[in-house]
């Protein structure tokens, strides 16, 4: 007994031994732990904070309201409305077949609509929000919302739309805007604003809302989110709101646009009126046009069919992109040439004997009337071909590039609107650079004769030609044309002018503009006009053109007989009241042949509107458009080159 | 009324107080952490309550019971354990590549969960017979008891379970005299083992390294481990993303129910293995050590139990169950913490579980039993 507890108690003591080297190692691995606490908890700290910050942080980005497009008036043509969008994350969403499976008992969405979707799809990648479908009405949100649980990746957002409340008219002025396409990204890239651009799905494509986008747009705000790690979100920490784009004011009045648009009828053309002392465009007409609203949410492919291949080209912007040789509505600004530089005076006479010879060669006048003897007055009054025919060499072409330029003839205007086109103001050294062989590249002297009557070389947009009218109505001061009269900060309403002094002035004399301008006005009494005019309350200056398409070789032109579309374009280019001009104007309509039977009566319309304004009660008895033409000024029809 | 009040004073003085009280705080700083980790209202938090009672129950049952009786229980419960564990290997249930539940009908039941407790008994039992007779036979002989139902769980795979089963053998061969000559090696091996590991892991983790004797799971967990950032979605997420939460609750802790980590979801199984996350995150590097605490004062109170147990085989079970819950705290916490490898170990009185609970009430009642239970003394 005495044995065995002596042996029990060596192997307890034995047995203690162990248990405190146990207790040791145990004691070492908590060291050990603690140790990694502290590594983790104190030398680790700030990385790991950081860590857990990044993971429930989100920073969402919160897009601003794009400003609005009003007229002078206050007229909306650009706003925006609160639209219910169906948008999937599609990675949150699963599979896309059972989702639309699941989805159209819900809300139905369109074959189409399931189309781009998945086109979408493969350019943005399963983790961007998609649209679905846009424009949900009351009804079908709540009846999603009250589903929502359902449906995983699906949301309802209520987002800003554009919306284009005038529809076609002025189409081409606003323009539109589209989805932000990798063309735009590259754009945006490079001109490093990619950042305000997040949360933004639109970007101004065309007009207006195109050339101001930066000031529409505005700048985006952002929410950080407290987000959980499948990335819904718990709570806002911090928001900073969205700056909103300004609002555009445009000098553009819609009461006179629609006149305007109307009295194209069904015609082709464009026209454009200018306030002449300050270079606001009053109204801008492309015809045909189209409707911008089509194109916000992508136009779908039957209507870019429709207005890609139709013959009439509604989506040229004619106004600035369209160029034409003007025709007589050039032979103020040659008869002004010549007095300025001393080359004939007004009182001059010339005998016109229905045809000028130069070189051997005939030039005819149109129809090949004989005016016989013809101060500068009386030629510009029945548009004597001859009389400018023979100032040609006399002023010489380099002569006339040089006067014209200031007028803007051949240069851009600067209108606040993309896409506009130079055109073609010839001079001896233009066509050293636009042709390749010597031969094509030397200037003769017959190219002179033809490009004084406006036909030739001569190719200007029907922008400049309404430019270069008010520049000389308004004594040759030239203001910038521009669309977008004033920048409207939408938080205070503090109104930018675009455009607030005068670019340059035409040093001209008054004696000179004051013979233009008598004769001018007696175009609208006696001359080529006289018949759209008559009647009329307030003394208009004018000038009638027919700008050529086709050109025929000494016959007769027969406007009946030859191709619609290879008629001659109308032209009327005009100002009013002519001792304070108000307005001044360019019109084209195309293929529809003599000047003053439909384009000045285009602008009859216009200038009654405009002028007589605040005298609407008071209707101003006006004849019919489509009046007799005296005898005299019917003959004087725009000539026709043969070269 | 006499009665009654014997009943009552048997009842109490069957309970180790110490130990009690050190259970008791453990369970409280386990109900508070689970609050937060189910976040509010959830049927997890009431579920784990009832754990508890279920745990103390069973403690106090065993706590009642004469250590002698308990060891006569080791051959039947060991004998037992390892049938159901061929029973599982044969027969089991399979559910994401482990075959480890036998289904009995009404109910699915784990055998490696109670080889826990058997293991440790029957070595201990084993021990206490061959007392004063030790070869290096009876050590084989222990050996090979422990290591058939080791290797039965690793095969199903559970390397958790087989790693506690592993430990509480081994602690009590270890405290029954294994040669300190015997152990020294083994443990400079493995250290060296371990660290070769770590510097060859290029060549180990490329993927057309086989490993032989480990799965590719394991392996992939281990690789993790050693470059959680190789798989930072999958299984390198888990590690990321508690050594987020434990670090970024720093000094102070981000307070009671405001840990992001935890309360948006970006800890993986909170109320489970990784609870610690949540406990570290929210309680920061003061309430990790006080816990740490805790469990050395659990460590030592059953350490003590052990020393003064009143025969060999009840010192050894004492020393053995008291070291398994220390690796049951050291292995988790290793694992949240981003030392060790992931293995399905649940921390004691903080994860969510009541076969985990059962196992460790168990536990604790057969070290109170030892406690208390002393022959008269001579």
């Amino acid at each position: 007994m005495f044995d065995f507890k002596k042996y029990d108690q060596q192997q307890k003591n034995n047995f203690v031994l162990r248990v405190i080297v146990a207790a040791l190692f145990a004691l070492c691995c908590f060291v050990l732990l603690s140790f990694r606490f502290w590594v983790l908890q104190v030398e680790r700290y700030e990385g790991l904070s950081a860590r857990a910050d990044s993971n429930r942080l989100a920073v969402v980005p919160i897009a601003p309201r794009r400003g609005e497009i009003v007229d002078r008036n206050g007229e909306v043509l650009a706003r925006n409305y609160l639209s219910y969008t169906l948008e999937v994350v599609p990675a949150q969403a699963g599979n896309i077949d059972e989702l639309f499976d699941a989805l159209t008992p819900v809300v139905f969405v369109s074959a189409s609509e399931q189309r781009r979707f998945r086109r979408r799809l493969a350019e943005s990648g399963k983790y961007a929000s998609i649209v679905l479908r846009n424009n949900l009405n009351e009804t079908e949100a709540a009846f999603f919302s009250a589903n929502a649980l359902r449906f995983a990746g699906v949301q309802l957002r209520a987002r800003w739309v554009r919306e284009y409340p005038q529809g076609k008219s002025a189409g081409h002025v606003v323009g539109y805007v589209g989805r932000i396409s990798e063309a735009d990204l590259a754009m945006l890239e490079e001109r490093g604003e990619t950042g305000s651009y997040r949360g933004t799905d639109v970007i101004g494509k065309k007009g207006i809302e195109k050339t101001y986008e930066t000031a529409l747009h505005g700048r985006p705000g952002l929410e950080e989110l407290e987000v959980t790690s499948r990335g819904k979100p718990v709570r806002v920490l911090r928001r900073v709101d969205p700056t909103p784009g300004s609002n555009l004011v445009l000098s553009l009045d819609m009461g006179l646009q629609r006149i305007a648009e109307e009295a194209f009828k069904d015609l082709r053309g464009a026209l454009v009126a200018i306030e002449p002392a300050t270079g606001d465009v009053l109204a801008f007409v492309s015809q045909p046009s189209f409707d911008p609203n089509l194109f916000i949410d992508g136009i779908d492919v039957e209507s870019w069919r429709l207005l890609n291949e139709s013959p009439d080209h509604p989506l040229i912007n004619r106004p600035v992109y369209g160029t034409y040789p003007i025709g007589s509505t050039y032979k103020p600004f040659v008869a002004l040439a010549a007095l300025e530089l001393n080359k004939r005076r007004a009182t001059d006479l010339i005998s016109d004997p229905g045809y000028f010879e130069f070189g051997g060669q005939r030039f005819r006048n149109s129809g090949s009337t004989a005016f016989g003897t013809l101060d500068m007055y009386r030629a510009l009054v029945v548009s004597s071909d001859t009389y400018f025919y023979s100032l040609g060499p006399e002023i010489g072409v380099n002569n006339l590039h040089d006067f014209m330029k200031p007028f803007g003839f051949g240069q851009l205007t600067g209108i606040d609107i993309e896409g506009e086109r130079r055109g073609v103001l010839p001079s001896t050294e233009w066509k050293r650079n636009a042709y390749k062989t010597r031969e094509q590249q030397r200037w003769y002297a017959g190219e002179t004769i033809s490009i004084a009557v406006g036909q030739g070389y001569n190719a200007f947009t029907l922008m400049q030609l309404a430019q270069a009218t008010a520049v000389l109505a308004n004594d040759g001061v030239y203001m910038k044309p521009h669309l977008v009269r004033a920048i409207k900060n939408p938080r205070t309403d503090e109104q930018t002018l675009t455009v607030a002094s005068a670019e340059h002035k035409v040093p001209l004399k008054k004696e000179n503009l004051q013979v233009i301008k008598r004769a001018l006005a007696e175009v609208t009494v006696s001359g080529t006009a006289a018949g759209a005019f008559s009647g009329a309350s307030y003394a208009t200056a004018g000038k009638t053109g027919t700008a050529q398409v086709y050109s025929l070789r000494g016959a007769n032109y027969q406007s009946s007989s030859i191709d619609e579309r290879l008629r001659d374009h109308s032209l009327f280019m005009a100002f009013a009241p002519v001792s304070d001009p108000k307005i001044a104007i360019a019109v084209i309509v195309e293929n529809a042949g003599w000047g003053g039977s439909v384009a000045a009566p285009i602008v009859r319309k216009v200038f009654d509107a405009w002028l007589l304004r605040d005298k609407k009660t008071v209707p101003v008895p006006v004849r019919q458009t489509n009046a007799t033409v005296p005898e005299t000024s019917r003959m004087a029809v725009t000539p026709r080159v043969t070269p | 009324m006499k009665i009654i009040l014997r009943v009552v004073f048997r009842c109490l003085n069957s309970i180790d107080w110490p130990l009690m009280l050190i259970l008791f705080l453990l369970t409280s700083v386990g109900m508070v952490v689970m609050q937060s980790a189910v976040g509010g209202t959830d049927a997890r938090f009431a579920d784990q309550a009832r754990n508890f009672y279920v745990a103390f129950f069973a403690m106090w049952i065993v706590a009642v019971t004469p250590p002698q009786l308990i060891l006569k229980f080791a051959v039947p419960f060991y004998v037992l354990g390892v049938v159901l564990l061929l029973a599982v290997m044969f027969v089991g249930d399979t559910s994401k590549g482990a075959t480890r539940w036998l289904n009995l009908g009404i109910t699915r039941i784990q055998p490696s969960e109670m080889m826990k407790i058997a293991v440790p008994l029957m070595l201990a039992w084993y021990f206490h017979r061959r007392e004063g007779t030790m070869k290096f036979l009876d050590l084989c002989f222990a050996s090979l008891l422990l290591l058939v139902p080791f290797l039965l769980i690793v095969k199903q795979p559970d390397l958790g379970t087989a790693i506690l089963v592993f430990g509480a053998g081994f602690f009590v061969i270890y405290f029954a005299g294994m040669s300190f000559k015997l152990l020294v090696p083994v443990m400079v091996i493995g250290i060296i083992g371990i660290g070769s590991v770590y510097v060859n892991q290029d060549t180990l983790c490329d993927d057309n390294f086989d490993w032989k004797v480990l799965h590719d799971y394991q392996k992939h967990r281990i690789c993790t481990l050693l470059d959680p950032s190789t798989d930072p979605l999958g299984k390198g997420f888990h590690i990321i993303q508690s050594t987020i939460a434990v670090g970024s609750g720093g000094i102070y802790g981000k307070g009671y129910m405001n840990g992001t980590q935890t309360h948006l979801d970006f800890i993986p199984e909170r109320t489970t293995d990784f609870i610690f996350a949540v406990f570290a995150e929210e309680f920061g590097l003061y309430g990790c050590v006080t816990l740490l605490v805790l469990y050395l004062l659990l460590l030592l109170r059953g350490l003590a139990i052990a020393v003064r147990a009143s025969n060999h085989g009840e010192r050894l079970l004492a020393g053995a169950l008291t070291m398994v819950l220390f690796i049951y705290v050291f292995v988790n916490i290793g694992m949240v913490t981003g030392i060790l490898p992931v293995v399905g170990v649940p921390l004691p009185f903080l994860s969510y579980g009541g076969t985990a609970l059962l196992t460790i009430g168990i536990a604790c009642g057969i070290l109170m039993s030892i406690s208390k239970y002393r022959p008269p003394q001579t």
